[in-house]
């Protein structure tokens, strides 16, 4: 296990050196100068000697690898450097938003655990009967809707519903409370996000659940535990759904992308200040450090996440780390 | 003694030997009911796109300020938005865009992850190895990060967005290719063909890649959903194909949480276009993997 460990952490190195060589890159080819766009906001005369400055401060005028080892003694160093649209320190504009994206997150992925490995397991168990069918209609609904037209009609609902029964629509906070300081409020702010985001993850991971279910059920070792006289309870928990769940641990690392994508978007409907929404508006306001951060970010927890699902994989599959 | 060796027949394809492709397509829709539905909705697609300049009673960039957020009618069969815009021939035009950036970003993402991901496996060595790499690297972008980060460079508009949303798809198909592919190299008529002299080009192109071509439609199917949701977001975003023109996505942007009350039909009709398209790309999809590969039916 611990050979198996060293080679994956080494395999990830690379795979974030890359990723920051390619951010870099991309970010270098945005045409126009980055400190006329900076200075020059709202159409300003922008004066040369002030550009200069800002080229000699910014490190432009050096070659591209000694930008790119700069860069990256500066991310190792947790440098992240200041944000050039509003000049206050990228990881200050991070730390301020990570909660909320954080919080619903994890609240999305519990969602989807305690929606779809109870209904795919029953799909798989119930196959070809209405209720199959019926889980079946619900997980591929869940992958065709857009998560942000999913956000709008359940804002447009609540909207509605509040309006019919008390004569004033009632719209979910936008500032973020903690969990502790103010359950009820927080909860009302990040469920509904959390439920648009987890309805996608929940589609794919019963889909994914219901077919290992199936796949299982029809083994050897099933027949025997029922031939032995076996509870069906019994195989089905202790036998079936323990191996069918392998895949499914697999699903929540490479969904986490997913997941990420519908934060970007369902951010910006329900209006909240995240990461996601933080991401958008930095590519909007042509911000190049807090883009090249904020991706470095996403890419790294992405890298990290697949990292510990490939580990738990092994630790839970000894087939994995002994081939 | 002379032999020529067509590249038919090293393949393995005897033209009789072969269903029509009229039969198989017969079989494919009497046997898959779902993924008839799903070609149904994929071709009502296709045909409002074309002939969107038909279809479309109204121009859908003209706003009409006496009949603004007007409901349902006769007139205005979906109603109109905050401008006063037809918003069913919105969605017509809507399609062309979704079917546009959808389609060409799908096919030509995964065509050049079909040709790149064949010839990993085929030269093997240093540019497998590197190929591996680079497809690591990119795969640890999420597809929706990548495309905003090649927006972040190019910029908006209709170009931009079908690079933005490629680009993050050729890694994606490669990968799955090249195991396919892997297989296929070992098999002996791949060494024929290098044995009769034959280009790496030809070998790639004319006996790897024909043998690669069912997985190749799984994913294919399957990107151009992927292409037409990023699109959507995208274009939701303020991020993607811009105003006037037409996109499911962009209709969705203009405040329709606002008219909630009043209008809701904004918000209705765009995401249903979307979720109706996805879905019956989904379900087409569904059903030509099963048709292509028992092994992975009901996934």
């Amino acid at each position: 296990m611990h050979r198996y460990v060293v080679k994956r952490l080494l395999l990830a190195v690379p795979t974030l050196l890359g990723a920051a060589a390619l951010v870099f890159v991309l970010l270098r080819l945005v045409p126009g100068d980055v400190c006329v766009i900076r200075l020059g906001s709202g159409g300003a005369h922008v004066d040369p000697a002030a550009v200069a400055a800002c080229r000699e401060t910014l490190g432009l005028d050096d070659p591209w690898p000694v930008q790119f080892l700069d860069f990256l003694w500066n991310y190792i160093s947790l440098d992240f450097g200041n944000s050039m649209w509003s000049g206050n320190p990228v990881a200050h504009e991070i730390a301020v938003r990570l909660p909320v994206s954080l919080q619903i997150a994890i609240l999305a992925t519990i969602i989807a655990i305690l929606f779809a490995i109870p209904l795919g397991t029953i799909s798989a168990l119930r196959e070809n009967t209405w209720l199959d069918h019926a889980v079946r209609v619900i997980a591929i609904a869940g992958i065709a809707t857009p998560s942000f037209w999913l956000g709008i009609m359940s804002l447009v609902l609540v909207l509605d519903i509040t309006y019919l029964a008390t004569g004033k629509a009632w719209m979910p906070p936008i500032d973020y409370v903690p969990l502790w300081q103010d359950p009820v409020r927080n909860l009302s702010m990040v469920l509904l996000p959390a439920l648009t985001v987890g309805y996608r993850y929940s589609a794919v991971t019963m889909r994914l659940t219901r077919s290992a279910m199936l796949e299982v059920m029809r083994e050897d070792y099933i027949r025997t535990a029922r031939s032995k006289g076996l509870l069906e309870q019994i195989i089905v928990n202790r036998h079936a759904l323990k191996n069918a769940l392998l895949p499914v641990v697999t699903l929540i690392g490479i969904e986490f992308a997913f997941l990420i994508g519908g934060l970007v978007v369902t951010e910006q409907v329900f209006n909240l200040n995240g990461i996601g929404r933080l991401l958008v508006l930095a590519v909007q306001n042509q911000d190049n450090t807090l883009t090249q951060a904020l991706v470095m970010l996403i890419v790294a927890t992405f890298v990290f996440t697949n990292l510990v699902v490939d580990l738990l994989y092994a630790w839970l599959d000894p087939r994995i780390r002994f081939s | 003694m002379t032999t020529t060796v067509s590249d038919a027949a090293l393949a393995g394809s005897t033209g009789e030997a072969r269903p029509s492709w009229s039969r198989a397509a017969l079989t494919f829709l009497r046997r898959r009911p779902l993924g008839t539905v799903g070609i149904a909705i994929v071709l009502v697609m296709f045909v409002a796109g074309a002939l969107a300049d038909v279809i479309a009673p109204y121009d859908p960039e003209e706003n009409d300020f006496s009949a603004m957020m007007e409901a349902p009618s006769w007139a205005h069969l979906l109603g109109t938005d905050q401008l006063g815009r037809d918003i069913f021939s919105r969605l017509v035009f809507g399609a062309r865009t979704a079917m546009i950036v959808g389609f060409s970003a799908a096919f030509v993402g995964s065509a050049i992850g079909l040709v790149l991901g064949v010839a990993s496996a085929y030269f093997g060595g240093w540019f497998d190895l590197l190929f591996q790499r680079v497809l690591d690297v990119m795969m640890a972008f999420p597809l929706i990060i990548l495309a905003l980060a090649v927006v972040a460079v190019f910029g908006t508009g209709v170009f931009n967005v079908i690079l933005a949303i490629t680009i993050p798809l050729i890694p994606r198909c490669g990968r799955v290719v090249r195991a396919s592919a892997l297989a296929v190299r070992e098999i002996p008529y791949v060494d024929a063909a290098r044995a009769l002299g034959f280009s790496h080009a030809r070998v790639v192109l004319r006996h790897m890649v024909p043998n690669v071509v069912a997985p190749f439609l799984i994913m294919l199917s399957a990107f151009v959903g992927q292409a037409i949701l990023a699109e959507a977001s995208l274009s939701y975003l303020g991020l993607g194909v811009q105003e006037p023109v037409p996109a499911w996505g962009l209709m969705l942007q203009g405040g329709a949480e606002e008219y909630a009350t009043t209008a809701p039909w904004i918000a209705v009709f765009p995401g249903l276009a979307i979720m109706l398209a996805v879905l019956g790309i989904s379900l087409f999809g569904d059903a030509l993997r099963d048709a292509l590969d028992p092994k992975l039916r009901d996934r």
